[in-house]
């Protein structure tokens, strides 16, 4: 089963929440939607499930065009961000809601329902839950209640909007594995909607970043890595320091910071650079020029530094340094943006020269 | 050893003095005169009490203050809830508008809301002339103190259940959309179970007043004994005929249906407290 979105726009008032966003998720596809609040990620989340309406554009999922048809019809299932359960309903009544709603000819068998809601409770591992309220049981047990309760109406696609951000960190993890494996087993379309790219990564095989209303790009986690396509992504994935430099003919320049010039083909300038921790090399140097001010080690056990260049301090990786060595910075790679978006990767200077 | 003492905590004779304050008012201007009453009431004994209360009229009163209350809850009820749920679920121009005129009966003086059924109901009102061809009476009449007590006491409902429904949001309806149900069901299965205690509380504030309502029945009411008499007017008629024993029977009688109502309201909330639990 695809999602087919296309060139869906929605506006409040003058400002639009979406402004022309397309998107196509296959079938046992899961997608993250990340951005930060505002972007439009929850407003295209609930256009799909049939909360919204839209302004222009279209949904089409599994072929069908989906405009005009109300949620009720459209079988998706949605767990929000704070689960919105039925708060005067037991666990077993929560579930079985979905199935008791159906039109009677549709409508299971009592003995049947029962049956099936007892299946989610194992697969949602909560099975001894059935008769609590929603207030009587945790965090973590709502949100499965949530899920199982989305499941039950068997939905070719899930929508989940933010739903790990009530949880504690412990639980949040394990809950993230958990949820994905399910995905799997199930072999449904999955639309995840977070502003956590450390969440999006682990658990989405694509990622579609969004930025006031747009997708900006949508790609495999690695790839948003390697290629992000705009200043706004290498900003917002992969913990990349955001400096600002200046290119005369094809060299940038960081002046004043202790930074030494490299080679980028891009126009004249001011530009960007996203520069990530291992992009940035420290090695004993003379006084004067940056100070490492803290060592600590990554989640590898390498040593990863902060050095202090004039005011800025930046995240490096260097070997033998201790807290108060004076050190010389080197640039091995990173992206550079220019005037318009252009994008570069930098070389160092030497390697030309040495060329 | 110093005493440790919570940051919102004030000294003790501030607190006992406020609390005695409270509770003095409440005593003077809330148990004295029920109390009183009740004395005056019961001053010759039940059996008096009994046999004023037994008057024809006076059992017509009741009937009618009865009558009168069993016609306006449900129309409230309904009225009060569908305003409520427009108000708190959907958005439309105008919303501020129908918030405002919900209020409106609790701050008009009913006495003013007794004459505009006059004017628009009366003789000489707008409608008097149509309804007199067809020979339909309101004013003087069970219509007009039905209709006079519906628009005083119209807020009950919709002021008990619109902060709750506000609270609640809409996400609930929403997860029941997503998961098939339609907009009756969704009623019927989500938003009214959520509400159902404060729906409750709210007839029965409705239903104290409309049995206990004055001013604006006492406009459109002419006092006809034994026919367009409620309670309330009774006990003024006999009291100002000097009959005190069985006005103070008929109050009594009439502030012992309020307390009633009023312990139910109490035993609700404790329900619906008991209920709702822990829930946040």
């Amino acid at each position: 089963m695809t999602v087919e979105v296309q060139g869906i726009v929605r506006r409040f008032g003058g400002m639009a929440a979406l402004d022309g966003v397309s998107l196509e998720v296959a079938a046992g596809e899961f997608v993250a939607l990340l951005g930060p609040s505002g972007s439009g990620k929850t407003t295209l989340l609930r256009v799909l499930a049939g909360l919204e309406g839209s302004d222009a554009g279209r949904v089409r999922i599994a072929g069908r065009d989906m405009t005009g048809v109300p949620a009720r019809e459209r079988r998706i299932g949605v767990v929000f961000q704070h689960y919105a359960l039925f708060r005067h309903m037991t666990v077993f009544d929560n579930i079985a809601f979905g199935l008791s709603v159906r039109p009677r000819r549709e409508r299971p068998t009592r003995a049947e329902t029962a049956r099936r809601v007892r299946e989610l409770l194992e697969l949602v591992q909560i099975p001894d839950l059935e008769n609590r309220y929603p207030h009587q049981i945790s965090g973590g047990q709502r949100q499965r209640v949530a899920l199982a309760r989305a499941l039950a109406i068997e939905p070719r696609l899930l929508l989940l909007d933010e739903p790990f951000g009530a949880l504690d960190a412990l639980v949040r993890r394990d809950v993230r594995r958990w949820v994905r494996d399910l995905h799997d087993r199930l072999g449904l379309a999955t639309i995840l909607v977070t502003h956590d790219q450390e969440e999006a990564m682990e658990m989405a095989d694509r990622i579609a970043v969004m930025e006031r209303g747009r997708i900006v790009q949508c790609d495999t986690p690695t790839a948003l890595l390697r290629d992000p396509a705009t200043a706004f992504v290498a900003g917002f994935v992969g913990g990349a320091t955001r400096l600002t430099c200046n290119v005369r003919s094809g060299v940038a320049h960081f002046d004043p910071l202790p930074l030494p010039p490299v080679r980028v083909s891009l126009p004249d300038g001011e530009a960007q650079a996203f520069l990530r921790p291992s992009d940035i090399l420290a090695r004993r140097g003379a006084s004067g020029a940056a100070t490492v001010r803290l060592v600590r080690e990554d989640a590898h056990g390498r040593p990863a530094l902060v050095v202090a260049a004039g005011d800025t301090l930046l995240d490096a990786t260097g070997e033998f340094l201790g807290r108060g060595d004076a050190c010389r910075l080197t640039l091995r790679s990173g992206v550079v943006f220019g005037a318009g978006g252009a994008r570069a990767e930098l070389a160092p200077l030497q390697a030309a020269v040495a060329g | 050893m110093s005493q440790f003492r919570p940051a919102t905590a004030d000294p003790a004779w501030l607190r006992l003095s406020v609390a005695g304050v409270a509770l003095l008012t409440a005593l003077v201007l809330l148990v004295l005169p029920l109390a009183a009453v009740f004395t005056e009431a019961l001053r010759r004994g039940l059996p008096a009490a009994w046999a004023a209360i037994a008057e024809p009229d006076t059992l017509a009163a009741i009937r009618l203050t009865l009558l009168v209350a069993v016609l306006t809850v449900p129309v409230n009820l309904v009225g009060g809830l569908a305003a409520a749920w427009c108000i708190t679920k959907f958005d439309f121009p105008g919303k501020r508008v129908l918030v405002t005129l919900i209020e409106l009966p609790f701050s008009v003086s009913p006495v003013i809301s007794g004459l505009t059924f006059v004017l628009i109901f009366g003789a000489h009102g707008w409608l008097g002339e149509w309804l007199q061809a067809r020979d339909i009476q309101v004013i003087f009449a069970l219509p007009g103190l039905v209709l006079a007590t519906i628009f005083v006491t119209f807020p009950f409902v919709a002021r008990t259940v619109m902060p709750l429904m506000q609270e609640q949001g809409r996400e609930e309806e929403e997860a029941a959309a997503t998961l098939g149900a339609g907009g009756l069901s969704t009623f019927l299965r989500v938003t009214l179970p959520n509400v159902k205690w404060a729906l409750l509380a709210g007839v029965l504030l409705c239903n104290a007043r409309a049995m206990g309502e004055f001013g604006a029945v006492s406009v459109v009411s002419g006092h006809v004994r034994g026919e367009t008499n409620t309670m309330p007017l009774h006990v003024e008629i006999l009291y100002n005929e000097y009959q005190f024993s069985g006005a103070f029977a008929v109050a009594a009688l009439l502030a012992l249906l309020g307390l009633v109502t009023l312990g139910a309201k109490v035993v609700l909330e404790r329900l619906a407290g008991r209920q709702a639990g822990g829930a946040a």
